[in-house]
């Protein structure tokens, strides 16, 4: 599935939309950190939940459950939160 | 360690490295490296003075460290991070905000690092930085809650542990401070743990019995005497000397009118009895400034008995900054060089133990810590 990048995990990246291999959120995350090591510490805590600032949204919908099932014809949307700065 | 003077310098908005000549007169400025980015610490490896440490932790983003095998020219990311285990099911998490603070091993264990966290947590990596395990010693200590309370009760910074301190002469004795928590020992390379808080005062009114009251700010031991420690806590400047376990409240000594509160502590290299501070306010709500604006250090040559002020070239009044307690340092040069980083951004060095500071950056972002290097 398409997933589009925000500015600062560019780094990791190098552009701003990958594709990326899952049928869960967490399962595309651990192929993204297959793809670009270091990225998935960086959203997700060591206990597996995002990160406070950290927002994924699957089309228009917000995720918060990784476990939660994905529809590979979407497009996922990674986003920095507007977090009052 | 042979190479040009330096300083690594750890900002809100990015690292910096200053560069000196050999006489420590003139200074000069590197670029911006990880702008925007936090950076909390970063250390100079003695053992492989080719190799720093950079602790970061970036607004939206994890914690992770940097590490760079050619003297701070590049950087890369380290494989393994530290990062608290994975907790069982029913037990408490505990969740990485940063690495606090960074402190090479002892000198017959190369690559071995430590790292102290926040919130509290003690790190460890044998392999120069690339990967970080739990020291479980600690980290998982059966008073861990006790020691730092059930809600964390940390600085407005979040709670840490830091002045991790590594024995030169046995690689198992550590000692560790933390805000709160108070001072532990080890003499098992951090498998078992003992309280050090005995003579610390805590806030007027609580109970010093309890560990999660003790507010230790920062503490060294003399690299002449490792048997002695110098600490600067919240409630007041110490000495403690081993293998005694009574700290001896050496901040009644100094003026009245300044306190003996503040952040950072300097000790000297080669004298144990010479050690700087640098006071702030620490009245009413906590401004954390330089007492009336009137910023100075102040050092001690007879083992805290009597306190000198030393603000020559400083400036006299409305300066409103503070020094954070990793944000002083001292070079092992004869005389002794000093440096310190301000919240305004500017950083201050004396080429003579104190006697005289001169600006030698300033306009940078808010500066978090200070550390010599040989480049």
């Amino acid at each position: 599935m398409r997933v589009t990048i925000p500015s600062p995990l560019f780094s990791y990246t190098n552009r701003r939309e990958v594709v990326a291999q899952g049928a869960t959120l967490a399962a595309v995350l651990l192929d993204l950190e297959r793809q670009f090591p270091g990225l998935r510490f960086r959203m997700v805590d060591e206990q597996d939940q995002l990160r406070p600032h950290m927002r994924v949204f699957l089309g228009s919908s917000e995720m918060r459950d990784l476990a939660a099932p994905l529809d590979p014809a979407a497009t996922l949307h990674i986003v920095q939160a507007l977090s009052g700065g | 360690m042979a190479g040009t003077p330096a300083l690594l310098v750890a900002t809100r908005k990015g690292a910096f490295i200053l560069k000196g000549d050999r006489s420590r007169r003139s200074w000069k400025v590197s670029a911006p490296i990880q702008l925007g980015h936090i950076i909390h610490h970063i250390v100079q490896d003695p053992r492989a003075p080719r190799e720093l440490l950079m602790s970061t932790s970036t607004g939206h983003l994890g914690p992770t460290m940097l590490r760079s095998q050619d003297k701070g020219r590049t950087w890369k990311e380290v494989p393994k991070p530290p990062a608290f285990p994975k907790a069982a099911e029913g037990q408490k998490a505990h969740v990485l905000n940063h690495s606090f603070w960074l402190t090479p091993g002892h000198a017959s264990e190369p690559g071995v690092w430590y790292a102290g966290a926040s919130p509290q947590g003690l790190f460890r990596s044998e392999d120069g930085g690339n990967s970080w395990e739990s020291v479980r010693g600690l980290n998982e200590h059966p008073e861990y809650s006790q020691w730092m309370g059930d809600v964390p009760n940390g600085t407005p910074d979040g709670p840490k542990l830091h002045s991790v301190l590594v024995d030169p002469r046995d690689r198992n004795h550590l000692y560790v401070g933390m805000s709160s928590g108070g001072v532990h020992e080890s003499l098992d390379r951090g498998a078992t743990w003992k309280a050090l808080v005995n003579g610390m005062e805590v806030v007027g009114g609580f109970d010093a019995s309890k560990l999660y009251m003790h507010d230790p700010h920062c503490l060294y031991y003399c690299p002449s005497n490792p048997d002695r420690l110098y600490q600067q806590n919240h409630c007041g400047i110490y000495r403690l000397d081993r293998p005694g376990e009574e700290w001896v409240r050496i901040g009644n000594n100094m003026p009245k009118k300044v306190g003996d509160v503040g952040f950072p502590i300097v000790v000297h290299p080669r004298d144990d009895k010479v050690a700087w501070v640098f006071p702030m306010d620490g009245s009413g709500v906590w401004p954390r400034t330089s007492p009336d604006g009137r910023p100075a250090a102040y050092v001690t040559k007879n083992g805290g008995a009597k306190w000198q002020r030393q603000d020559k070239g400083l400036p006299r009044k409305d300066a409103w900054w503070t020094v954070k307690r990793q944000a002083m340092c001292g070079d092992a040069r004869d005389p002794v060089g000093l440096y310190f980083g301000t919240t305004s951004g500017e950083i201050w060095a004396s080429r003579n133990e104190g006697a005289k500071w001169k600006c030698i950056a300033q306009h940078l972002p808010e500066i978090y810590a200070v550390q010599v290097a040989q480049l």
